[in-house]
């Protein structure tokens, strides 16, 4: 019995994988009963007599319409920290002052309030006025020109959901031994927003770019003033001058008033408070683009230009922000995305990837955005290793820690992929662990 | 598709051309004219082979009192071993670019451009204040890091015919991933 007193009896042809993962269709089954029971109960409640016992939100009227919304009171706690899953031997003053993560463990859906979506700058947040910022797009083109936000703004936008991960993120999985950091510590510099812009190739286009263009320096008006060079494919594929993050001007923290955006790159290629795009045919090799943002690979020879994020998935449910406290059926739930497309599959193991269940992906799925998965598990109060396993349209699969380390080595800092385990002890506690 | 044989041929041309419109980019055009100062205000970057170095020129021992004034609150000079300045990088004294982390790759160590040196630090030092020096004392400072990390002599003046032709000891250590990651290191499973 649930608390709701709703029978849900899971028989053996539910199970399909062992450690207690179920049919991924389990609740969807139960749902229908749960439903008759809350309508019988609403109407036993319209005979009792009125005002008794209500709560003062409900006898006294609340207070006048908002002009910028506000949360609860009461979800004040629930914020980005700033702080850093490093060990001592990462610790740095500046990525701990100038990052600040997503509560990953709060969000339930696909899309990060603008107020929560991490932010990663590298000397602080600008205070622009956008009447007097422009970005001019110059090089190889016949026409250098300059835009303002109010010219943007005319501009036919498109409006599409995107993940945005720092390839730093779950960096720390590459230590030698498990972090004892929250799920939001390790994983938390991912987010997800729609982002209306305007797209690149269509000002390239009134530029007049030259056949021979093969990059694009983007630079940013931030102090530092952030440089990457973007291939000239992807320039003219899907990359937008973002000029809104979930239906408002994107904001300070996020690049305002006008952001490169690279769907599935690494979040350090989409230049924040963008001010010049130049156009040529060699990148520039900027401090982010070798010295950081590159990985030592076992031989000694550093990935560069590692842009596009690997497909990926992360538990946000039960994950070690929680314990279990009863013994019993739970929902497993987490996110999953890939730099290429589409996420086709994400499995999920209670036995620390020795059998897998297939779990139920959330619509809609869309390409280069988070997706939703779920599946009901049994946990029987003993032992259990969590895990899921992303798969993308294109083929890729989500490696294994091992895998990964016996491909890349141990000394990379960015584009940890790999599945993560969550431990869930005997007691119910919950830790990061390497299976 | 067939025209009528009795059209002239100047409406047929016409017809065609409007035919073909639809297939044309119909975008408004709404970018004004840059000019060479909004360029210089808003681009900065130096290119391997040195294209838009500027003039000037500087050496290390210029340099290195630069860097007592400039850099020396976060950076430890060589030889010093300020704990709280290390957390942040050492900047040299490391000649092994297989050091696990990345705050053990230096300039010398691991750095492949020696242009990316004075590139970023003109944009973004000291941190305090960053382009508060000039282009000379930024090559000055340029100077003075190759120097400790043993990449330059002392007396080599650097400015920008000089600075694109040093050779950095990891210039061969990187591998270009885009748009795909060589064979050995890939982790696509089946």
């Amino acid at each position: 019995m649930d608390k709701k007193g709703n029978s849900i009896i899971i028989d053996a042809a539910d199970h399909v994988a062992k450690g207690g993962v179920l049919n991924r269709r389990l609740f969807l089954n139960s749902a229908i009963a749960s439903t008759a029971a809350l309508a019988t109960a609403r109407a036993a409640f319209a005979q009792e007599a009125v005002g008794e016992g209500q709560d003062d939100w409900t006898l006294i009227p609340g207070s006048s319409a908002e002009l910028y919304g506000s949360r609860s009171r009461f979800e004040e706690e629930r914020v980005k920290r700033r702080l850093t899953p490093m060990s001592d031997e990462f610790y740095n003053l500046r990525l701990t002052k100038y990052t600040a993560r997503t509560p990953l463990d709060h969000m339930l859906g696909t899309i990060t309030p603008n107020g929560l979506h991490f932010e990663r700058t590298h000397q602080g947040i600008p205070d622009i006025d956008p009447d007097q910022h422009f970005l001019v797009i110059h090089g190889m083109v016949k026409n250098p020109l300059k835009f303002d936000i109010n010219a943007l703004e005319n501009y036919p936008t498109v409006s599409k959901q995107f993940f945005l991960e720092c390839s730093g993120n779950s960096g720390t999985l590459w230590s030698e031994t498990p972090t004892n950091e929250s799920l939001q510590a390790i994983h938390g510099l991912l987010s997800g927003a729609e982002w209306t812009g305007v797209l690149l190739s269509t000002l390239l286009d009134e530029c007049g770019v030259s056949k021979d263009a093969k990059w694009i320096i983007a630079e940013g008006a931030d102090n530092g003033m952030m440089t990457r060079s973007i291939p000239i494919d992807k320039a003219l594929d899907d990359t937008m001058i973002a000029i809104r993050q979930n239906g408002e001007r994107i904001r300070p923290s996020q690049g305002y008033p006008m952001r490169l955006f690279n769907p599935g790159f690494e979040g350090n290629t989409s230049v924040k408070w963008l001010r010049s795009l130049y156009v040529t045919d060699r990148p520039v090799m900027s401090i982010q683009e070798t010295v950081k943002y590159t990985d030592m690979m076992p031989d000694n020879m550093s990935l560069q230009f590692t842009l596009e994020q690997d497909v990926k998935s992360i538990i946000t449910k039960p994950s070690n922000a929680m314990s279990l406290k009863q013994k019993g059926l739970y929902e497993v739930t987490g996110l999953a995305w890939s730099g290429k497309g589409r996420i086709s599959r994400v499995e999920v193991s209670a036995d620390g990837g020795k059998t897998w269940g297939d779990a139920m992906l959330q619509d809609p799925i869309l390409p280069k955005m988070l997706t939703r998965f779920r599946i009901p598990w049994q946990w029987y109060g003993g032992p259990a290793i969590l895990q899921s396993r992303a798969y993308d349209e294109f083929g890729s699969i989500q490696p294994t820690r091992n895998q990964l380390i016996a491909a890349r080595g141990r000394k990379p800092t960015y584009h940890f992929h790999a599945i993560q385990s969550w431990g869930v002890q005997s007691n119910g506690e919950i830790k990061n662990v390497y299976a | 598709m067939s025209m009528p044989k009795s059209l002239p041929k100047s409406l047929l041309f016409t017809a065609l051309l409007m035919a073909a419109q639809p297939a044309l980019a119909q975008q408004p055009h709404f970018g004004v004219p840059a000019s060479q100062a909004d360029i210089d205000k808003s681009f900065w970057s130096i290119f391997p082979d040195g294209e838009f170095l500027p003039d000037g020129e500087g050496t290390a021992d210029k340099g290195k009192e630069l860097f007592e004034v400039n850099c020396n609150m976060c950076h430890n000079l060589p030889g010093e071993d300020d704990p709280t300045k290390n957390q942040i990088g050492k900047l040299f004294g490391i000649k092994d670019k297989s050091g696990k982390t990345n705050l053990q790759q230096t300039i010398g160590s691991y750095w492949p451009y020696p242009t990316t040196v004075f590139d970023y630090i003109r944009r973004a030092m000291p941190l305090v204040a960053p382009m508060s020096l000039s282009n000379s004392e930024y090559y000055s400072l340029t100077a003075y890091l190759l120097y400790e990390n043993g990449v330059i002599d002392e007396d080599q003046v650097i400015n920008k015919d000089t600075l694109p032709k040093v050779k950095m000891p990891n210039r061969d250590g990187f591998i270009n991933a885009y748009p795909d990651i060589p064979e050995k290191y890939k982790t696509r499973f089946k």
